[in-house]
């Protein structure tokens, strides 16, 4: 039933257009991590822009240790039935059939996150084969354009998830922009090279050339814990933030996810932030990521 | 020449700033507003797509969505799309969620299902012709409406554009797609 209209030729339901204006819509908010119900209305009610649906927030994952899966559908779909924001949930690197359950849920997102233990060392999911649209992280620009040639409508860095440590959010999202400005002020006939050096595919570096930006939105995730570290990810060049076990690991998660929204729209007002900063409460006991031995850190995961 | 805002407390504002600008509007004549002060200085707003229950704890949080309420009240045209229609919907079923209340519809959030439902095609139009690309995400129709307002887009018999006066309320987002004809339609109220 294709139809043409101003020259476009309709391509079904859930075009790269919905996919990737879906992420638009979420621009300029907070994601939240919830593991249950209560949690997701709580997120809900203080203005999150959609939620995370998991069994574990990160930092329980490296409390546990083990392999960690996608989550219980039951779980996720209480969650679905509790809030009218839009529910995430993540699958395994490279888990194609997770990813299809996930999509037959009808999540309205799903995260590839390195967060969880990776189910292949080569390969990511061919996310372009799936009508639900993909979020996958990013340590730099090679690996943001590599998602987004399988099909990623979404980019967020990485971080090091479950650490209330923003360190390695700020090196990616640092990374990223640093990379985007190289490539723009590049001449074009150097981008070849870029790309080989980037491992990323020669017409999306040509599009960043030309735009300025991912070709997608870019967001970051990855131990966000406080009003300030959001508002910063934001003046860093994300477009909104998520923030996993910085809210619910926290003293009182109710007005410390409420002051993270309103962070993200203040961001140019100290004063304000001053405000909503004070009497939080308790921020998640944090890890220093200097101190994490290499086979604990997450962001290595992911090719 | 006349300034026109596009509310950015959170979602897609950008890609309508951008529509603007192809629709002939120059660029330092499309403001961001924010704020109450900042709401002073246009003469006409758009409230783009993004999450209406985020948008609309800040707007009654920081008295915003008052101050849009006596602007819109006073004359001012309006435009929503999508999470903007919702807003400005008099009521939301099965919801009990601030509103704006400046277009006289009930709405109905996330009327086609989740995101693996989102879609686009045509929209059988009156008012701007030939017919438009409808682009859904997540979107809202309008189950009722009053006698001042004018049903005047459908999608498969439901109602998905409504004008009120100088306000207007769509289901879609014609700022994802080229064709900047509605755009143009609003900068004429």
């Amino acid at each position: 039933m294709a139809t043409v209209l101003n020259g476009k030729s309709k391509t079904g339901p859930n075009t790269w257009r919905e996919k990737v204006g879906l992420a638009e819509m979420l621009k300029g908010g907070v994601i939240m991590d919830v593991v249950n119900v209560e949690q997701a209305k709580i997120a809900e009610d203080a203005g999150a822009v959609a939620v995370m649906a998991l069994e574990r927030v990160p930092a329980d994952i490296r409390r546990d240790g083990g392999v960690s899966r996608m989550s219980d559908p039951a779980m996720i779909q209480e969650i679905q039935q509790a809030v009218t924001i839009p529910v995430m949930a993540k699958c395994r690197i490279g888990h194609f059939v997770e990813a299809r359950i996930l999509e037959a849920l009808e999540v309205d997102f799903i995260d590839e996150s390195e967060v969880l233990t990776p189910a292949d060392e080569e390969n990511h999911v061919d996310k372009h084969q799936f009508t639900v649209p993909f979020v996958c992280g990013a340590r730099n620009l090679g690996e943001a354009l590599r998602r987004c040639a399988e099909g990623a409508a979404m980019i967020r860095t990485k971080g090091e998830a479950g650490t209330g440590d923003v360190v390695e959010a700020v090196r990616h999202m640092r990374t990223i922009m640093k990379e985007i400005r190289r490539a723009q002020s590049a001449r074009e006939d150097e981008l070849f090279t870029m790309a080989k050096e980037l491992q990323a595919p020669y017409e999306l570096l040509l599009e960043v050339h030309q735009k300025g930006k991912l070709p997608v939105p870019n967001f970051s995730a990855g131990g966000i814990a406080t009003p300030a570290d959001a508002a910063m990810m934001m003046h860093l060049g994300a477009e909104t933030v998520f923030v996993g076990s910085g809210i619910f690991k926290s003293g009182d998660p109710a007005k410390r996810a409420k002051a993270i929204v309103e962070s993200v729209l203040f961001k140019d007002e100290p004063k304000k932030l001053a405000e909503i900063s004070k009497n939080l409460g308790e921020a998640m006991v944090g890890i220093n990521c200097s101190t994490l031995p290499e086979s604990q850190q997450m962001a290595g995961r992911g090719w | 020449m006349k300034k026109v805002g596009v509310l950015a407390v959170q979602g897609n504002f950008s890609l309508h700033q951008a529509a603007l600008e192809s629709a002939g509007v120059p660029a330092s004549h499309i403001l961001t507003v924010r704020t109450v002060e900042e709401l002073g200085n246009v003469d006409r707003l758009i409230i783009p797509g993004g999450e209406s229950t985020t948008v609309g704890l800040l707007l009654k949080r920081y008295g915003l969505g008052d101050a849009i309420q006596a602007r819109a009240q006073g004359g001012m045209p309006l435009w929503g799309t999508c999470m903007g229609m919702i807003l400005m919907a008099k009521a939301i079923e099965g919801r009990d969620q601030y509103s704006l209340n400046l277009l006289d519809i009930t709405v109905k959030r996330n009327a086609f299902g989740a995101q693996v439902h989102s879609f686009e095609d045509e929209v059988q139009m009156t008012g701007v012709e030939p017919n438009l690309l409808g682009v859904f995400i997540r979107a809202p129709i309008v189950t009722e409406w009053g006698s001042a307002v004018e049903p005047m887009g459908w999608y498969q018999s439901k109602v998905v554009a409504v004008k009120q006066g100088k306000r207007i309320g769509t289901s879609f987002h014609p700022e994802l797609t080229t064709d900047t004809r509605l755009h143009q339609y609003f900068l004429s109220l």
